[in-house]
């Protein structure tokens, strides 16, 4: 029992409560970095990096961040894990760090990572976030590999950069430049909110619950932003 | 040199544009456009965050970090400034500017967590920009932050009709809508060298 409840932890991140298809948070990075397969990859394993690290430590320091400001200190140690990721990059796979350029530091502002701090790893035991992070990671991944596969085989006839012999000569080329982006990614999620209607669940929205700005943000747009908080700790029951 | 600036201002307008060609700044895109008023609002509060930003950051930048070797504490050192600065502004707003606000400040929160300032600042110093290109270039991704909310407020108030396939209600749509949008920003890849040629 206690076993499936830790794998439960980890695969739950896969498909059931997917960061980018069902919760819908990291919207940027998952546009931006699809073009290709590689690109994709390589950004959804940094993002899982800082996710199992700033979770950990997060989580470790939960009794010790005090309340009012805790979302500067989730901040500055993402960001703290942020650079070391780029520093390692930028040593060791270099090519990788000039394709992901800006990006690979905006994961610091990626609210999948704050997110998952927020609703997570302030309220978990240390092993729990970590596993916590490692699946929604690899759903990130995931999520990020599927619409660079689309994008990339469509729009370039190719996969991972090598050619595909007959895609090649018909390339839709306007799914890697910055349209298809919005558009494979309203296509998924519309097949998302299908399977989700067929099995009676609510379909996804604009994922607010995990960001830290959501009860400002609802009230902006005059949501109830009280509904949103329960429906993030009904999460974590 | 007011060449060059208007060529850094009409790219970072129109080809660049943040949200629809380089994907920063999309939660409050899709999050906040729903009405005019708001849409307008945000992307002014935008604006102005990305200015003094800028304008804080550069500094920070060249006359702190460059001279002790840090370059590498750039995130950490950004995201901490930009966070000081809005939580600074909303401050002297209260309390001297009551009025701007009134119009601006639930926005401002917004604004800490939102990839297209860091990704501003960022992207100043990567290209290698001086301080007024700087503050230029900041303008100018704020002005196409705005331009593409106030656009993409008007198309939205179009959608989710009686019509639409119960599959493709909210999100999806509004992504496809997005899509469309983004499209018409490609038709001004070839602008910048036909009106500056």
């Amino acid at each position: 029992m206690e076993k499936n409840s830790k794998l439960s932890i980890i695969t739950k991140g896969f498909f059931k409560e997917n960061p980018v298809f069902v919760l819908v948070l990291g919207t940027c990075p998952t546009l931006a970095t699809t073009t290709g397969v590689i690109g994709a990859v390589s950004m959804g394993l940094a993002a899982t990096a800082v996710l199992i690290c700033s979770n950990l430590v997060i989580s470790l320091l939960r009794k010790l961040i005090p309340d009012k400001v805790r979302i500067p200190c989730y901040i500055v140690i993402i960001a703290g894990f942020v650079t070391i990721v780029q520093m390692l990059m930028h040593a060791f796979l270099p090519d990788l760090y000039e394709l992901l350029g800006v990006y690979l530091a905006l994961i610091t502002v990626n609210c999948i990572i704050l997110g998952r701090a927020e609703m997570f790893a302030s309220k978990n035991s240390p092993v729990d976030s970590m596993l916590d992070g490692l699946g929604m990671g690899i759903g990130f991944t995931i999520a990020l590999f599927l619409m660079a596969t689309i994008r990339e085989v469509f729009g370039a006839g190719a996969f991972a950069g090598i050619e595909i012999p007959f895609l090649k000569d018909h390339t839709i080329s306007f799914l890697v430049q910055s349209p298809g982006g919005f558009l494979v990614f309203g296509l998924l999620i519309a097949i998302v909110t299908l399977i989700m209607n067929a099995q009676g669940k609510k379909a996804p929205e604009l994922g607010c619950a995990g960001c830290p700005a959501a009860a400002v943000c609802n009230a902006a747009s005059g949501k109830c932003p009280e509904k949103e908080e329960k429906k993030g700790e009904a999460e974590n029951a | 040199m007011l060449k060059e600036l208007a060529i850094i201002l009409m790219t970072s307008v129109l080809v660049n544009n943040y949200v629809l060609s380089r994907f920063l700044g999309i939660c409050p895109f899709l999050g906040v456009s729903k009405k005019l008023d708001q849409a307008t609002g945000m992307g002014v509060a935008v604006i102005f965050v990305m200015l003094m930003a800028t304008a804080t950051t550069y500094p920070v930048y060249y006359f702190i970090l460059v001279p002790n070797g840090l370059e590498y504490l750039q995130t950490i050192v950004f995201i901490l400034v930009i966070a000081a600065l809005v939580q600074f502004i909303e401050i002297v707003l209260k309390k001297y500017i009551p009025g701007l606000h009134k119009a601006l400040g639930v926005y401002l929160p917004l604004i800490t967590t939102n990839c297209a300032v860091l990704g501003v600042t960022i992207n100043n110093i990567t290209d290698g920009y001086g301080f007024v290109q700087s503050l230029v270039s900041s303008l100018g991704c704020g002005l196409g932050f705005l331009l593409a909310m106030v656009i993409f407020s008007g198309v939205r108030s179009k959608l989710d009709g009686p019509e639409t396939p119960k599959a493709f209600r909210g999100l999806p749509s509004t992504l496809i809508a997005a899509s469309i949008v983004s499209l018409a920003f490609i038709g001004f890849a070839g602008i910048i060298d036909n009106l500056f040629a």
